[in-house]
Protein backbone atom coordinates (compact mmCIF):
# COMPACT_ATOMS: atom_id res chain seq x y z
CA UNK A 1 0.00 0.00 0.00
CA UNK A 2 2.56 2.30 0.86
CA UNK A 3 4.44 1.65 -1.98
CA UNK A 4 1.33 2.51 -4.21
CA UNK A 5 1.29 5.54 -2.53
CA UNK A 6 5.16 6.56 -3.22
CA UNK A 7 4.47 5.45 -7.05
CA UNK A 8 1.60 7.78 -7.04
CA UNK A 9 3.96 10.65 -5.91
CA UNK A 10 6.49 9.61 -8.30
CA UNK A 11 3.98 10.28 -11.23
CA UNK A 12 3.28 13.24 -9.83
CA UNK A 13 6.45 14.43 -10.65
CA UNK A 14 6.73 12.76 -14.03
CA UNK A 15 3.69 14.93 -14.74
CA UNK A 16 4.88 17.80 -13.51
CA UNK A 17 7.95 17.62 -14.96
CA UNK A 18 6.01 16.94 -18.37
CA UNK A 19 3.97 20.06 -18.06
CA UNK A 20 6.86 22.38 -17.76
CA UNK A 21 7.59 22.08 -21.11
CA UNK A 22 5.25 24.94 -21.62
CA UNK A 23 5.09 28.02 -20.07
CA UNK A 24 0.93 27.74 -19.78
CA UNK A 25 0.94 25.05 -17.97
CA UNK A 26 4.50 25.00 -16.13
CA UNK A 27 3.31 26.75 -12.86
CA UNK A 28 0.79 23.89 -12.34
CA UNK A 29 3.42 21.67 -12.85
CA UNK A 30 5.72 22.52 -10.44
CA UNK A 31 2.70 22.83 -7.78
CA UNK A 32 1.71 19.14 -8.91
CA UNK A 33 5.29 18.18 -8.08
CA UNK A 34 4.84 19.86 -5.05
CA UNK A 35 2.25 18.16 -3.87
CA UNK A 36 3.44 14.97 -4.68
CA UNK A 37 6.40 15.60 -2.54
CA UNK A 38 4.63 16.95 0.33
CA UNK A 39 2.81 13.30 0.27
CA UNK A 40 5.42 11.68 0.33
CA UNK A 41 6.82 12.77 3.27
CA UNK A 42 3.81 13.38 5.33
CA UNK A 43 3.98 9.17 4.40
CA UNK A 44 7.05 8.66 5.61
CA UNK A 45 6.31 10.31 8.90
CA UNK A 46 3.33 8.13 9.34
CA UNK A 47 4.73 4.95 8.23
CA UNK A 48 8.23 4.73 9.32
CA UNK A 49 9.02 3.81 13.00
CA UNK A 50 10.02 6.77 14.19
CA UNK A 51 11.87 7.09 17.71
CA UNK A 52 12.54 10.66 18.02
CA UNK A 53 10.37 12.61 16.61
CA UNK A 54 11.82 16.28 18.34
CA UNK A 55 15.25 15.73 15.76
CA UNK A 56 13.12 15.14 12.63
CA UNK A 57 10.77 18.23 13.33
CA UNK A 58 13.27 20.38 14.58
CA UNK A 59 15.08 19.70 11.08
CA UNK A 60 12.25 20.23 8.96
CA UNK A 61 11.63 23.20 10.54
CA UNK A 62 15.54 24.74 10.06
CA UNK A 63 15.23 23.77 7.07
CA UNK A 64 12.17 25.23 5.74
CA UNK A 65 12.85 28.13 7.60
CA UNK A 66 16.45 28.90 5.71
CA UNK A 67 14.97 27.38 1.99
CA UNK A 68 11.97 29.67 2.18
CA UNK A 69 13.69 32.60 3.23
CA UNK A 70 16.58 32.07 0.36
CA UNK A 71 13.69 31.29 -2.17
CA UNK A 72 11.76 34.45 -1.40
CA UNK A 73 14.60 37.12 -1.20
CA UNK A 74 16.94 36.03 -3.95
CA UNK A 75 17.59 38.33 -6.79
CA UNK A 76 16.72 36.84 -10.35
CA UNK A 77 19.97 37.61 -11.48
CA UNK A 78 21.67 35.67 -8.69
CA UNK A 79 19.46 32.55 -9.79
CA UNK A 80 22.26 30.38 -10.95
CA UNK A 81 24.54 30.39 -7.44
CA UNK A 82 20.96 29.87 -5.60
CA UNK A 83 20.37 26.67 -7.58
CA UNK A 84 24.19 25.66 -7.17
CA UNK A 85 23.37 25.73 -3.36
CA UNK A 86 20.25 24.05 -3.54
CA UNK A 87 22.09 21.46 -5.58
CA UNK A 88 25.00 21.15 -2.81
CA UNK A 89 22.56 21.14 0.19
CA UNK A 90 20.33 18.01 -1.48
CA UNK A 91 23.47 16.31 -2.42
CA UNK A 92 24.94 16.58 1.15
CA UNK A 93 21.50 15.31 2.26
CA UNK A 94 21.96 11.80 0.28
CA UNK A 95 25.45 11.49 1.54
CA UNK A 96 24.74 11.96 5.13
CA UNK A 97 21.66 9.18 4.58
CA UNK A 98 24.31 6.70 3.42
CA UNK A 99 26.40 7.70 6.63
CA UNK A 100 23.62 6.98 8.90
CA UNK A 101 23.56 3.49 7.10
CA UNK A 102 27.04 3.09 7.74
CA UNK A 103 26.04 4.06 11.66
CA UNK A 104 23.65 1.66 11.57
CA UNK A 105 25.14 -0.97 10.94
CA UNK A 106 27.95 -0.71 13.57
CA UNK A 107 31.09 -3.58 13.07
CA UNK A 108 28.92 -5.95 11.36
CA UNK A 109 29.94 -5.56 7.43
CA UNK A 110 27.08 -4.75 4.97
CA UNK A 111 26.86 -6.97 2.32
CA UNK A 112 28.68 -6.11 -0.78
CA UNK A 113 25.83 -4.93 -2.93
CA UNK A 114 24.58 -2.27 -0.27
CA UNK A 115 28.11 -1.35 0.23
CA UNK A 116 28.49 -0.55 -3.22
CA UNK A 117 25.43 1.97 -3.28
CA UNK A 118 26.54 3.12 0.14
CA UNK A 119 29.89 4.52 -1.42
CA UNK A 120 28.50 5.56 -4.33
CA UNK A 121 26.10 7.93 -2.32
CA UNK A 122 28.51 9.27 -0.38
CA UNK A 123 30.66 9.78 -3.39
CA UNK A 124 28.34 11.42 -5.76
CA UNK A 125 26.76 13.29 -2.72
CA UNK A 126 29.99 14.62 -1.51
CA UNK A 127 31.16 15.80 -4.61
CA UNK A 128 28.01 17.47 -5.44
CA UNK A 129 28.05 19.30 -2.19
CA UNK A 130 31.71 21.35 -2.45
CA UNK A 131 31.62 21.25 -6.21
CA UNK A 132 28.14 23.13 -6.08
CA UNK A 133 29.71 25.60 -3.42
CA UNK A 134 32.19 26.29 -5.41
CA UNK A 135 30.45 27.13 -8.02
CA UNK A 136 28.26 29.12 -5.90
CA UNK A 137 30.99 30.86 -4.86
CA UNK A 138 32.31 31.76 -8.05
CA UNK A 139 28.98 32.84 -9.31
CA UNK A 140 28.50 34.73 -6.36
CA UNK A 141 31.88 36.37 -6.33
CA UNK A 142 33.39 35.04 -3.47
CA UNK A 143 35.88 32.91 -4.84
CA UNK A 144 37.37 34.06 -8.25
CA UNK A 145 35.45 33.08 -11.39
CA UNK A 146 38.94 32.82 -13.71
CA UNK A 147 39.85 29.19 -13.69
CA UNK A 148 42.23 28.38 -10.70
CA UNK A 149 45.11 25.95 -12.25
CA UNK A 150 48.14 24.64 -10.62
CA UNK A 151 50.79 22.62 -12.15
CA UNK A 152 50.23 19.11 -11.59
CA UNK A 153 46.57 19.51 -11.13
CA UNK A 154 45.51 16.71 -13.43
CA UNK A 155 48.08 14.50 -11.65
CA UNK A 156 46.87 15.38 -8.11
CA UNK A 157 42.55 14.77 -9.22
CA UNK A 158 43.98 11.24 -10.99
CA UNK A 159 45.78 9.97 -7.47
CA UNK A 160 42.92 11.20 -5.69
CA UNK A 161 40.20 8.78 -7.95
CA UNK A 162 42.58 6.37 -7.19
CA UNK A 163 43.02 6.34 -4.38
CA UNK A 164 39.06 6.61 -3.42
CA UNK A 165 38.68 3.41 -5.75
CA UNK A 166 41.60 1.35 -3.65
CA UNK A 167 39.62 2.45 -0.53
CA UNK A 168 36.50 1.71 -1.81
CA UNK A 169 38.02 -2.37 -2.59
CA UNK A 170 39.52 -2.56 0.57
CA UNK A 171 36.83 -1.33 2.14
CA UNK A 172 34.67 -4.22 0.33
CA UNK A 173 36.96 -7.12 1.28
CA UNK A 174 37.52 -6.05 4.80
CA UNK A 175 34.13 -4.28 5.79
CA UNK A 176 35.71 -1.68 7.76
CA UNK A 177 33.54 1.01 8.17
CA UNK A 178 36.15 3.62 8.28
CA UNK A 179 37.07 3.08 4.56
CA UNK A 180 33.82 4.96 3.92
CA UNK A 181 34.80 7.98 5.97
CA UNK A 182 37.80 8.50 4.06
CA UNK A 183 36.12 7.79 1.00
CA UNK A 184 33.90 10.62 1.60
CA UNK A 185 36.49 13.23 2.99
CA UNK A 186 38.47 12.13 -0.33
CA UNK A 187 35.22 12.92 -2.14
CA UNK A 188 34.68 16.55 -0.62
CA UNK A 189 38.12 17.54 -1.84
CA UNK A 190 37.65 15.92 -5.60
CA UNK A 191 34.29 18.33 -5.81
CA UNK A 192 36.64 21.00 -5.07
CA UNK A 193 39.24 20.40 -7.22
CA UNK A 194 37.18 19.31 -10.38
CA UNK A 195 34.95 22.71 -10.20
CA UNK A 196 38.25 25.41 -9.14
CA UNK A 197 39.76 25.12 -12.74
CA UNK A 198 36.77 25.37 -14.39
CA UNK A 199 36.13 29.35 -15.56
CA UNK A 200 32.47 31.27 -14.91
CA UNK A 201 31.38 31.15 -18.61
CA UNK A 202 31.50 27.50 -18.44
CA UNK A 203 28.66 27.58 -15.52
CA UNK A 204 25.71 26.42 -17.22
CA UNK A 205 27.18 23.07 -17.84
CA UNK A 206 29.33 23.09 -14.48
CA UNK A 207 25.51 23.73 -13.02
CA UNK A 208 23.50 21.10 -15.06
CA UNK A 209 25.93 18.59 -14.92
CA UNK A 210 25.87 19.32 -10.58
CA UNK A 211 22.29 19.25 -10.89
CA UNK A 212 22.31 15.47 -12.43
CA UNK A 213 24.53 14.39 -10.32
CA UNK A 214 22.04 15.65 -7.11
CA UNK A 215 19.85 13.00 -9.05
CA UNK A 216 22.33 10.23 -9.33
CA UNK A 217 22.51 10.75 -5.33
CA UNK A 218 18.87 10.42 -4.20
CA UNK A 219 18.65 8.08 -6.39
CA UNK A 220 21.62 6.06 -5.06
CA UNK A 221 20.60 6.89 -1.61
CA UNK A 222 17.04 5.15 -2.57
CA UNK A 223 18.91 1.91 -3.30
CA UNK A 224 20.31 2.33 0.47
CA UNK A 225 17.50 2.46 2.42
CA UNK A 226 15.12 0.70 -0.77
CA UNK A 227 12.87 3.03 -1.64
CA UNK A 228 11.27 3.57 -5.16
CA UNK A 229 10.37 7.23 -5.00
CA UNK A 230 13.72 8.12 -4.26
CA UNK A 231 15.02 5.97 -7.16
CA UNK A 232 12.47 7.11 -9.41
CA UNK A 233 12.62 10.76 -8.70
CA UNK A 234 16.69 10.49 -8.85
CA UNK A 235 16.46 9.12 -12.09
CA UNK A 236 14.25 11.51 -13.56
CA UNK A 237 16.58 14.62 -12.28
CA UNK A 238 19.61 12.56 -13.23
CA UNK A 239 18.41 12.40 -16.44
CA UNK A 240 17.03 15.64 -17.10
CA UNK A 241 20.23 17.48 -16.11
CA UNK A 242 21.87 15.24 -18.05
CA UNK A 243 20.14 16.35 -21.61
CA UNK A 244 20.79 19.84 -20.24
CA UNK A 245 24.50 19.25 -19.82
CA UNK A 246 24.72 17.60 -23.54
CA UNK A 247 23.05 21.00 -25.31
CA UNK A 248 24.81 23.08 -23.40
CA UNK A 249 28.20 21.40 -24.22
CA UNK A 250 26.61 21.09 -27.88
CA UNK A 251 25.84 24.74 -28.33
CA UNK A 252 29.99 25.58 -27.44
CA UNK A 253 30.82 22.96 -29.73
CA UNK A 254 32.78 21.34 -26.76
CA UNK A 255 33.25 18.46 -25.81
CA UNK A 256 31.95 17.53 -21.84
CA UNK A 257 35.35 16.44 -21.28
CA UNK A 258 36.91 19.97 -23.04
CA UNK A 259 34.94 21.85 -20.43
CA UNK A 260 35.55 20.19 -17.36
CA UNK A 261 39.13 19.11 -17.89
CA UNK A 262 40.83 22.02 -20.17
CA UNK A 263 41.04 24.78 -17.51
CA UNK A 264 39.46 27.21 -20.64
CA UNK A 265 39.41 30.82 -20.63
CA UNK A 266 42.90 31.12 -18.64
CA UNK A 267 44.40 32.96 -21.23
CA UNK A 268 46.91 30.33 -22.78
CA UNK A 269 44.78 30.23 -26.25
CA UNK A 270 45.43 31.56 -29.25
CA UNK A 271 44.11 35.37 -30.64
CA UNK A 272 43.98 36.57 -26.78
CA UNK A 273 45.65 40.31 -26.65
CA UNK A 274 46.57 40.13 -30.37
CA UNK A 275 44.69 43.07 -31.87
CA UNK A 276 43.70 45.17 -28.69
CA UNK A 277 46.05 48.03 -30.03
CA UNK A 278 43.38 48.46 -33.14
CA UNK A 279 41.14 51.06 -33.16
CA UNK A 280 37.56 51.41 -32.51
CA UNK A 281 34.51 53.70 -32.80
CA UNK A 282 33.10 54.85 -29.35
CA UNK A 283 30.02 55.70 -29.03
CA UNK A 284 27.99 57.72 -26.47
CA UNK A 285 24.65 57.72 -25.50
CA UNK A 286 23.16 60.27 -28.31
CA UNK A 287 24.87 58.11 -31.13
CA UNK A 288 23.41 54.79 -29.90
CA UNK A 289 19.40 56.50 -29.38
CA UNK A 290 20.01 57.86 -33.12
CA UNK A 291 20.84 54.33 -34.33
CA UNK A 292 18.31 52.57 -32.43
CA UNK A 293 15.41 55.44 -33.43
CA UNK A 294 15.95 55.73 -36.83
CA UNK A 295 15.78 51.61 -37.44
CA UNK A 296 13.23 49.73 -38.45
CA UNK A 297 13.78 46.37 -36.65
CA UNK A 298 16.25 45.82 -33.43
CA UNK A 299 17.97 43.10 -32.08
CA UNK A 300 18.48 43.22 -28.66
CA UNK A 301 21.55 40.48 -27.39
CA UNK A 302 21.79 40.00 -23.55
CA UNK A 303 24.52 38.40 -22.02
CA UNK A 304 25.68 37.82 -18.42
CA UNK A 305 26.87 41.71 -18.53
CA UNK A 306 22.87 42.49 -18.16
CA UNK A 307 22.85 40.25 -15.33
CA UNK A 308 25.44 41.80 -13.30
CA UNK A 309 24.27 45.14 -13.59
CA UNK A 310 20.33 44.66 -13.40
CA UNK A 311 19.22 46.06 -16.40
CA UNK A 312 16.85 43.60 -17.40
CA UNK A 313 13.80 46.30 -16.40
CA UNK A 314 16.23 49.14 -18.21
CA UNK A 315 15.93 46.93 -21.41
CA UNK A 316 11.92 46.60 -21.22
CA UNK A 317 11.90 50.23 -21.25
CA UNK A 318 13.99 50.76 -24.18
CA UNK A 319 12.78 48.40 -25.84
CA UNK A 320 8.72 49.69 -25.20
CA UNK A 321 9.95 53.01 -26.45
CA UNK A 322 11.01 51.92 -29.17
CA UNK A 323 7.89 49.98 -30.19
CA UNK A 324 6.02 53.14 -30.02
CA UNK A 325 7.99 54.67 -32.87
CA UNK A 326 6.74 51.37 -34.88
CA UNK A 327 10.37 49.52 -34.48
CA UNK A 328 10.22 46.17 -34.63
CA UNK A 329 12.30 44.38 -31.44
CA UNK A 330 13.49 40.98 -30.90
CA UNK A 331 15.16 39.72 -28.44
CA UNK A 332 18.41 36.85 -29.60
CA UNK A 333 19.52 34.23 -26.80
CA UNK A 334 21.98 31.84 -27.27
CA UNK A 335 21.85 29.07 -25.25
CA UNK A 336 24.92 29.55 -22.98
CA UNK A 337 24.69 33.00 -22.53
CA UNK A 338 24.67 33.82 -18.89
CA UNK A 339 25.26 31.65 -16.11
CA UNK A 340 23.11 29.42 -16.48
CA UNK A 341 20.67 27.67 -19.51
CA UNK A 342 17.63 29.99 -19.87
CA UNK A 343 18.75 32.41 -16.85
CA UNK A 344 18.09 35.58 -19.82
CA UNK A 345 14.56 34.02 -20.45
CA UNK A 346 14.32 34.26 -16.69
CA UNK A 347 15.38 37.91 -16.19
CA UNK A 348 13.38 39.37 -19.15
CA UNK A 349 10.38 37.83 -18.18
CA UNK A 350 10.81 39.49 -14.81
CA UNK A 351 10.81 42.27 -16.44
CA UNK A 352 7.91 41.42 -17.78
CA UNK A 353 9.33 41.22 -21.43
CA UNK A 354 6.67 38.78 -23.24
CA UNK A 355 8.07 35.39 -23.90
CA UNK A 356 7.18 35.23 -27.61
CA UNK A 357 9.65 38.27 -28.31
CA UNK A 358 12.48 36.13 -27.29
CA UNK A 359 14.05 34.14 -30.07
CA UNK A 360 16.64 31.03 -29.87
CA UNK A 361 19.48 31.08 -32.01
CA UNK A 362 17.75 29.10 -35.01
CA UNK A 363 15.08 31.44 -35.28
CA UNK A 364 17.55 34.55 -34.75
CA UNK A 365 20.22 34.50 -36.31
CA UNK A 366 18.88 34.26 -40.10
CA UNK A 367 16.63 37.20 -39.39
CA UNK A 368 20.19 39.45 -38.44
CA UNK A 369 20.74 40.21 -42.34
CA UNK A 370 18.07 42.00 -42.18
CA UNK A 371 17.98 44.01 -39.04
CA UNK A 372 19.07 47.95 -39.28
CA UNK A 373 20.74 47.79 -35.57
CA UNK A 374 21.63 45.42 -33.03
CA UNK A 375 21.89 46.16 -29.12
CA UNK A 376 24.52 43.83 -27.57
CA UNK A 377 24.59 44.46 -23.81
CA UNK A 378 26.95 42.65 -21.87
CA UNK A 379 27.35 39.45 -24.17
CA UNK A 380 31.28 38.84 -25.87
CA UNK A 381 31.26 35.18 -26.93
CA UNK A 382 28.09 34.39 -27.70
CA UNK A 383 29.14 36.98 -30.96
CA UNK A 384 32.46 36.64 -30.96
CA UNK A 385 32.93 36.29 -34.75
CA UNK A 386 36.41 34.40 -34.17
CA UNK A 387 34.74 31.79 -33.10
CA UNK A 388 33.39 31.47 -36.95
CA UNK A 389 36.98 32.83 -38.92
CA UNK A 390 39.14 31.84 -36.70
CA UNK A 391 40.57 28.55 -36.62
CA UNK A 392 43.11 29.10 -34.55
CA UNK A 393 40.72 30.35 -31.71
CA UNK A 394 40.05 28.29 -28.58
CA UNK A 395 36.46 28.87 -28.97
CA UNK A 396 36.76 28.21 -33.06
CA UNK A 397 33.44 26.38 -34.17
CA UNK A 398 31.20 27.34 -31.50
CA UNK A 399 27.75 28.46 -33.11
CA UNK A 400 27.65 32.27 -32.44
CA UNK A 401 24.86 34.88 -33.42
CA UNK A 402 26.04 36.06 -36.36
CA UNK A 403 25.74 40.14 -35.67
CA UNK A 404 28.36 41.55 -38.01
CA UNK A 405 25.88 40.77 -40.88
CA UNK A 406 23.23 43.65 -39.49
CA UNK A 407 23.44 47.29 -40.52
CA UNK A 408 24.76 48.26 -36.98
CA UNK A 409 25.75 46.98 -34.08
CA UNK A 410 25.96 48.67 -31.09
CA UNK A 411 28.45 46.74 -28.30
CA UNK A 412 27.51 48.11 -24.63
CA UNK A 413 30.26 47.09 -22.52
CA UNK A 414 31.97 48.29 -19.39
CA UNK A 415 35.63 48.00 -21.07
CA UNK A 416 38.13 46.34 -23.93
CA UNK A 417 38.83 43.41 -21.54
CA UNK A 418 37.96 40.10 -22.91
CA UNK A 419 35.37 38.01 -21.34
CA UNK A 420 35.71 35.51 -19.17
CA UNK A 421 37.13 33.53 -22.04
CA UNK A 422 39.91 35.88 -22.21
CA UNK A 423 39.50 35.85 -26.22
CA UNK A 424 39.68 39.34 -28.36
CA UNK A 425 36.61 39.81 -30.48
CA UNK A 426 37.26 40.95 -33.72
CA UNK A 427 33.68 42.38 -33.98
CA UNK A 428 34.40 45.40 -31.69
CA UNK A 429 37.00 46.51 -34.48
CA UNK A 430 34.33 46.53 -37.31
CA UNK A 431 33.71 49.57 -39.44
CA UNK A 432 29.50 49.28 -38.50
CA UNK A 433 30.25 48.33 -35.04
CA UNK A 434 30.00 51.12 -32.39
CA UNK A 435 31.40 50.35 -29.01
CA UNK A 436 29.73 52.19 -25.98
CA UNK A 437 31.60 51.38 -22.54
CA UNK A 438 29.42 51.62 -19.56
CA UNK A 439 27.51 49.74 -17.27
CA UNK A 440 24.54 48.43 -19.29
CA UNK A 441 21.89 50.28 -16.97
CA UNK A 442 23.05 53.06 -16.71
CA UNK A 443 23.69 52.93 -21.08
CA UNK A 444 20.26 51.72 -21.39
CA UNK A 445 18.38 54.64 -18.84
CA UNK A 446 20.85 57.45 -20.76
CA UNK A 447 19.79 56.28 -24.39
CA UNK A 448 16.07 56.34 -23.08
CA UNK A 449 16.75 59.77 -22.12
CA UNK A 450 18.56 60.86 -25.40
CA UNK A 451 16.02 59.17 -27.65
CA UNK A 452 13.38 61.94 -26.77
CA UNK A 453 15.17 63.94 -28.70
CA UNK A 454 15.76 61.99 -31.71
CA UNK B 1 14.17 -10.96 -8.58
CA UNK B 2 15.97 -9.51 -5.37
CA UNK B 3 15.74 -5.89 -4.82
CA UNK B 4 19.02 -4.25 -6.29
CA UNK B 5 17.93 -5.76 -9.42
CA UNK B 6 14.72 -4.36 -9.28
CA UNK B 7 15.70 -1.14 -8.34
CA UNK B 8 18.11 -1.05 -11.41
CA UNK B 9 15.15 -1.84 -13.54
CA UNK B 10 12.89 1.04 -11.71
CA UNK B 11 16.10 3.33 -12.05
CA UNK B 12 16.61 2.49 -15.67
CA UNK B 13 13.09 3.34 -16.84
CA UNK B 14 12.52 6.37 -15.15
CA UNK B 15 15.60 7.44 -16.47
CA UNK B 16 14.42 6.88 -20.10
CA UNK B 17 11.53 8.20 -19.01
CA UNK B 18 13.42 11.35 -17.46
CA UNK B 19 14.96 11.83 -21.34
CA UNK B 20 11.25 11.68 -23.16
CA UNK B 21 10.11 14.55 -20.95
CA UNK B 22 12.57 16.84 -20.58
CA UNK B 23 13.79 16.82 -24.40
CA UNK B 24 11.09 18.70 -24.95
CA UNK B 25 11.48 21.83 -22.63
CA UNK B 26 11.75 24.77 -24.40
CA UNK B 27 15.10 26.62 -23.80
CA UNK B 28 12.84 29.57 -22.34
CA UNK B 29 12.14 27.39 -19.29
CA UNK B 30 15.59 25.60 -18.74
CA UNK B 31 16.17 27.40 -15.69
CA UNK B 32 12.43 26.86 -14.09
CA UNK B 33 13.19 23.05 -15.18
CA UNK B 34 16.44 22.60 -13.50
CA UNK B 35 15.45 24.53 -10.45
CA UNK B 36 12.12 22.20 -10.24
CA UNK B 37 14.31 19.38 -11.16
CA UNK B 38 16.60 20.25 -8.35
CA UNK B 39 13.45 20.35 -6.26
CA UNK B 40 12.41 16.76 -6.90
CA UNK B 41 15.82 15.49 -6.40
CA UNK B 42 15.37 16.55 -2.86
CA UNK B 43 13.19 13.45 -2.65
CA UNK B 44 16.32 12.27 -1.09
CA UNK B 45 14.66 14.00 1.99
CA UNK B 46 12.22 10.71 2.70
CA UNK B 47 16.01 8.90 3.92
CA UNK B 48 16.62 11.79 5.34
CA UNK B 49 13.63 11.58 7.70
CA UNK B 50 14.53 7.83 8.00
CA UNK B 51 17.77 8.09 8.70
CA UNK B 52 17.06 10.72 11.44
CA UNK B 53 14.36 8.52 13.04
CA UNK B 54 15.99 5.04 14.04
CA UNK B 55 16.86 6.44 17.00
CA UNK B 56 20.12 5.60 16.90
CA UNK B 57 23.40 7.37 19.09
CA UNK B 58 24.40 10.88 19.01
CA UNK B 59 26.60 10.85 15.87
CA UNK B 60 24.01 9.07 13.90
CA UNK B 61 21.48 12.06 15.17
CA UNK B 62 23.56 14.76 14.37
CA UNK B 63 24.26 13.53 11.05
CA UNK B 64 20.48 12.43 10.84
CA UNK B 65 19.31 16.38 11.69
CA UNK B 66 21.87 17.34 9.20
CA UNK B 67 20.20 15.13 6.40
CA UNK B 68 16.41 16.56 7.29
CA UNK B 69 17.85 20.21 7.36
CA UNK B 70 19.71 20.06 3.98
CA UNK B 71 17.27 18.10 2.31
CA UNK B 72 14.19 19.88 3.30
CA UNK B 73 16.08 23.72 2.35
CA UNK B 74 16.51 21.85 -0.96
CA UNK B 75 12.62 20.75 -1.57
CA UNK B 76 11.12 24.04 0.64
CA UNK B 77 13.59 26.34 -1.68
CA UNK B 78 13.30 24.75 -4.76
CA UNK B 79 9.78 24.71 -4.91
CA UNK B 80 9.39 27.81 -4.03
CA UNK B 81 11.65 29.35 -6.05
CA UNK B 82 10.68 28.05 -8.93
CA UNK B 83 7.07 28.68 -8.78
CA UNK B 84 8.32 32.30 -8.39
CA UNK B 85 9.94 32.27 -11.30
CA UNK B 86 7.54 31.07 -13.19
CA UNK B 87 4.80 33.29 -12.21
CA UNK B 88 6.98 35.28 -13.86
CA UNK B 89 6.25 33.60 -17.49
CA UNK B 90 3.12 34.96 -18.08
CA UNK B 91 0.93 35.88 -21.69
CA UNK B 92 0.52 39.17 -22.41
CA UNK B 93 -3.51 39.10 -22.18
CA UNK B 94 -2.77 37.74 -18.40
CA UNK B 95 -0.70 40.58 -17.73
CA UNK B 96 -3.45 42.61 -19.04
CA UNK B 97 -6.14 41.66 -16.52
CA UNK B 98 -3.77 40.97 -13.28
CA UNK B 99 -2.85 44.43 -14.12
CA UNK B 100 -6.54 45.16 -13.82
Amino acid sequence: MIELIYLACAVAFIIGLKRMSGPRTARSGNLIAGIGMAVAVVVVLIDEQILNWDTIVAGLLVGTVIGAWAALRVRMTAMPQMVAAFNGSGGIASALVAAVAVIEAGSTPIPVETAVTVMLSIVIGAVTFTGSFVAYGKLQGIVTGRPLLFRGQQVVNGGLTVAAIGVGIWTLTTGEPIGYWVIGAISLVIGVLAVIPIGGADMPVVISLLNSFSGLAAATAGFVITNDALIIGGALVGAAGLILTIQMTEAMNRSLANVLFAGFGTGEGGGAGTMSDRPVKRAVAEDAAVTLGYAQSVMIVPGYGLAVAQAQHAARDLAEALEERGIRVHYAIHPVAGRMPGHMNVLLAEADVPYEQLLDLEQADPMLAQIDAVLILGANDVVNTSARDDPGSPIYGMPILNVDRAGTVIVVKRSLSPGFAGIDNPLFYNDNTLMYFADAKDALEQTLVALRDV
Amino acid sequence: MNELVVGIVVFVLAAFVGFEVISKVPPTLHTPLMSGANAISGITILGAVTAAGLGLGTAAQILGFLAVVTATVNVVGGFLVTDRMLAMFRRPRDRQRDDK
